[in-house]
C-alpha cells in the first residue's frame, strides 16, 4: 500500500492536480490540530454554562461555531442530551460518518464491521464490549448516521466537579464519551 | 443468524460465472472432503441443521474467501471438535493420539447405497391441522435469532400468499440447536418481486421461499 | 464465496495445506474407526460417475413422451421420479415444476446449496456461489443474461428458494420438430441447466 499511494501522489503532483504543500498541511491539521480536545471543550462548557447547554441542544451547529469549530463533516452538528434515563450512542452502519469537526477523524473501531452492525441491534452487548453497563432500565438511543448529519453526545457530568473550571473539566471528557461508548472520567480517575 | 450465508438481494458479487465442462469435484481433497462429511454423519451423530449451522457461523471474511468443500471442510472439523471426537494435537498430528469414543454406527462399504438411497426424509406423522391454506395471505414474521434459521432476511416483514401446504416437517431452527425436532406444518409462500424489492422491482418475477408455520402470521 | 474454478490462481500452498489437512484428518478418523475407507471411495465414485443430470433428463423426457407420466410427475414427483429407481438423499421431497410458454421456473438456495442430487447429481460450483445465490431471487432476468437467455418481457419468472428439505425440478418445455422421438433420443435435448432454470433444453438442430 505504501508503494502505491506513494506512486499516485507523485501522479498527480505531476499533472498538477494537487499541490505537495497541501496535503502535507491536510494530514497536520487532522493528525495533530483537530481532535476530540475540541467537542471535550464543548461539553465542559455545556457543564458550566446554562444558556450555552440550551443553545447547544437547540442549534448544536451554531452553539459549537460560536467556539470556531465546524466547517467539513461539522456543517450540520446535532448535540444528544445523557440523562439518568436516557444513554445515546451514535454510529454509521453504512461507512464511518464521524463529526470531525469536534472528533477528529474516527478510531479504526467505529468504522469496522463489528461495531457498524452490532450497535444498532445489540447496543447492552456493544457496551459491555467497552467495559459499560447502564442499568436495566435506561433507555439507549442510536442514532445512524445515515445523513450529512453529525452526532455527539453529550455525556452526563461526574459527581464531585462542583466548582470546577472548564479548563479542569476538559479533562474528564473521553472521546468514547462523546460517542456513547463510554462515560466521562470521575475526579478520582485523574489523580 | 443474520450471517454471511444468507445472500438473497446483497449486491456486489459480479456476475454468474458458470464453468464449461465443470468436473464433479476440483482436486481430490475435494472428494476426500465430501466423502469424510457425509461418512461421519452417522459416528457424529450431527443432523443435517446442525452441519448447516456450523458451516455459516463464520465471519462473513472468512465465508465470502473460502470454497465451498473448504466450508465443509472447517464445518467437519468444528463439529468433530465440538464432540470431542478428535483433538487439536491430533489434527496436527496427522494421527490418532488419544482412545475413540464409542460411536453409535460406522458406514460400511456394503451399506453406502442403501443409506443414500434411504436419504433422511424430514416428514413426520401429525394429528394437528395446518393453520393456512393455499390462498391466505400471510406475512413472513421479523424474526432474528442468533442461531439456524432458514427464514431468509430479504422476505421478513412481506407479506405473500400460501401456494401448497407441504406437509409437517422437521422444523431446523430447532433442531440445529439440539432442541429436538419439533416438526411443524411447512408451507410454500409465494411472493410478488415489487413486493420484495419495491415498485422498481421487475414486475413479471415472483420468489417463493419454504416456511414453517411459526415463520408466518395471517395477513389477511 | 471464492469462485472455484480459478483456484488454480490461488496460492498453491495454501490449497496443499488443505491437502494435507484433509488426508490428516481422513488418517486420524480411519485409525479411530470412524470412517470406513472403502466406504468413502465409494460415495465418491457414487456422485463422480453414477448419479448425475442423464438422471433427470431421463425423467424429463419421459414426461414429454407420456402424458400419463407427466401427469403424476407433476402431481407428486417424488414417488414418480422414484418409478425410475431414483431416490434418496437430498431427494427425499421433490416437486416438479413445469415450464410453460407464459411461466419460467428457477430454482436456488440462496440459504446455501440445496439442490435435487437424485436427478442432477452435486449442484455446479456457480449454483453454489454468492452471485448467483444473491442474484437469482433479486434480479432473475439479469441472471438469465449471465447464461445467454432472454424470455419474452411478458414472461412471468417464477423462482423457488429452496428453504427446507423440499426439493426443485424444473421441467422445461419440449422444444419443436420432435414429434415421434423415443425417449432415451428426447433425454439428450434435456440440459442439466434447463432442469434448474437457468437454460433452456436444446433444439434438434443442437444435436445434428
Amino acid at each position: 500500500m505504501q508503494l502505491r499511494t506513494r506512486a499516485l501522489q507523485t501522479i498527480l503532483t505531476e499533472k498538477g492536480y494537487i499541490e505537495q504543500a497541501a496535503i502535507d498541511e491536510l494530514i497536520e491539521t487532522y493528525e495533530k490540530k483537530i481532535g476530540p480536545r475540541n467537542g471535550a471543550q464543548v461539553v465542559a462548557k455545556a457543564w458550566t454554562d446554562p444558556k450555552f447547554r440550551k443553545w447547544l441542544f437547540e442549534d448544536g451547529t451554531a452553539a459549537i461555531g460560536s467556539l470556531g469549530f465546524g466547517g467539513r463533516s461539522g456543517n450540520h452538528l446535532v448535540a444528544l442530551e445523557n440523562t439518568p434515563h436516557v444513554h445515546n450512542m451514535v454510529v454509521c452502519t453504512l461507512c464511518s460518518c464521524y463529526p470531525w469537526a469536534v472528533l477528529g477523524l474516527p478510531p479504526l473501531w467505529y468504522k469496522s464491521a463489528p461495531y457498524r452492525s452490532r450497535t444498532v441491534a445489540d447496543p447492552r452487548g456493544v457496551l459491555r464490549d467497552f467495559g459499560v453497563a447502564l442499568p436495566k432500565d435506561t433507555e439507549i438511543r442510536v442514532w445512524d448516521s445515515t445523513a450529512e448529519l453529525r452526532y455527539m453526545v453529550v455525556p452526563m457530568r461526574p459527581a464531585g466537579t462542583d466548582g470546577w473550571t472548564e479548563d479542569k473539566l476538559v479533562e474528564l471528557v473521553t472521546r468514547d464519551s462523546m460517542i456513547g461508548t463510554g462515560f466521562a472520567k470521575s475526579p478520582k480517575d485523574l489523580r | 443468524m443474520n450471517g454471511p450465508q444468507d445472500l438473497g438481494g446483497m449486491d456486489g458479487f459480479g456476475p454468474v460465472e458458470p464453468e464449461p465442462n465443470e468436473p464433479v469435484f476440483h482436486d481430490d481433497w475435494e472428494k476426500r472432503a465430501f466423502a469424510l462429511t457425509l461418512a461421519m454423519g452417522m459416528p457424529g451423530g450431527w443432523n443435517i441443521d446442525q452441519s448447516r449451522f456450523a458451516r455459516e457461523n463464520r465471519s462473513p471474511a472468512e465465508y465470502w474467501s473460502m470454497s465451498y468443500y473448504q466450508i465443509w471442510f472447517a464445518a467437519l472439523e468444528r463439529m468433530l471438535k465440538e464432540r470431542a471426537l478428535i483433538t487439536d494435537d491430533e489434527v496436527v498430528a496427522g494421527h490418532s493420539l488419544h482412545k475413540p469414543k464409542p460411536v453409535p454406527r460406522v458406514l460400511s462399504p456394503g451399506d453406502v447405497l442403501k443409506v443414500l438411497h434411504r436419504g433422511g426424509p424430514t416428514e413426520r406423522p401429525t394429528n394437528t391441522k395446518p393453520a393456512f391454506k393455499p390462498g391466505n395471505a400471510v406475512r413472513a414474521k421479523n424474526i432474528n435469532p442468533p442461531t439456524h434459521t432458514r427464514l431468509p432476511r430479504y422476505v421478513r416483514g412481506h407479506v405473500g400468499t400460501v401456494d401448497r401446504v407441504i406437509g409437517f416437517h422437521v422444523f431446523p431452527d430447532s433442531n440445529a440447536t439440539g432442541a429436538g425436532e419439533n416438526p411443524q406444518w411447512l408451507y410454500t409462500v409465494r411472493f410478488e418481486g415489487r413486493e420484495l424489492w419495491g415498485p422498481d422491482g421487475d414486475p413479471t418475477s415472483q420468489v417463493s421461499v419454504d416456511a414453517w408455520e411459526s415463520y408466518l402470521t395471517p395477513a389477511d | 464465496m471464492a469462485n472455484d474454478h480459478h483456484h488454480h490462481d490461488h496460492d498453491h500452498s495454501e490449497l496443499s495445506d488443505t491437502q494435507l489437512r484433509v488426508r490428516a484428518l481422513e488418517t486420524v478418523l480411519t485409525e479411530k474407526g470412524y470412517v470406513d475407507p472403502a466406504a468413502l471411495d465409494l460415495l465418491i465414485e457414487t456422485y463422480e460417475k453414477k448419479v448425475g443430470p442423464r438422471n433427470g433428463a431421463r425423467v424429463v423426457a419421459r414426461a414429454w413422451a407420456n402424458p400419463a407420466y407427466r401427469a403424476r410427475l407433476l402431481k407428486d414427483a417424488t414417488p414418480a421420479i422414484g418409478e425410475l429407481g431414483y431416490a434418496g438423499r437430498q431427494g427425499e421431497h421433490i416437486v416438479a415444476v413445469e415450464n410453460t410458454p407464459t411461466l419460467h421456473n428457477m430454482v436456488v438456495c440462496t440459504l446455501c446449496s440445496c439442490y435435487p442430487w437424485p436427478v442432477l447429481g452435486l449442484p455446479p460450483v456457480w449454483y453454489k456461489s454468492a452471485p448467483y445465490r444473491s442474484r437469482a431471487v433479486a434480479d432473475p432476468r439479469g441472471v438469465l443474461k449471465d447464461f445467454g437467455v432472454t424470455l419474452p418481457a411478458s414472461t412471468k419468472i417464477r423462482v423457488w428458494d429452496s428453504t427446507s428439505e423440499i426439493r426443485y425440478l424444473v421441467v422445461p418445455m419440449r422444444p419443436a420438430g420432435t414429434d415421434g422421438w423415443t425417449e432415451e433420443r428426447l433425454a439428450d435435448l434435456v440440459t442439466r441447466d434447463s432442469m434448474i432454470g437457468t437454460g433452456l433444453p436444446k433444439s434438434p438442430k443442437d444435436l445434428a
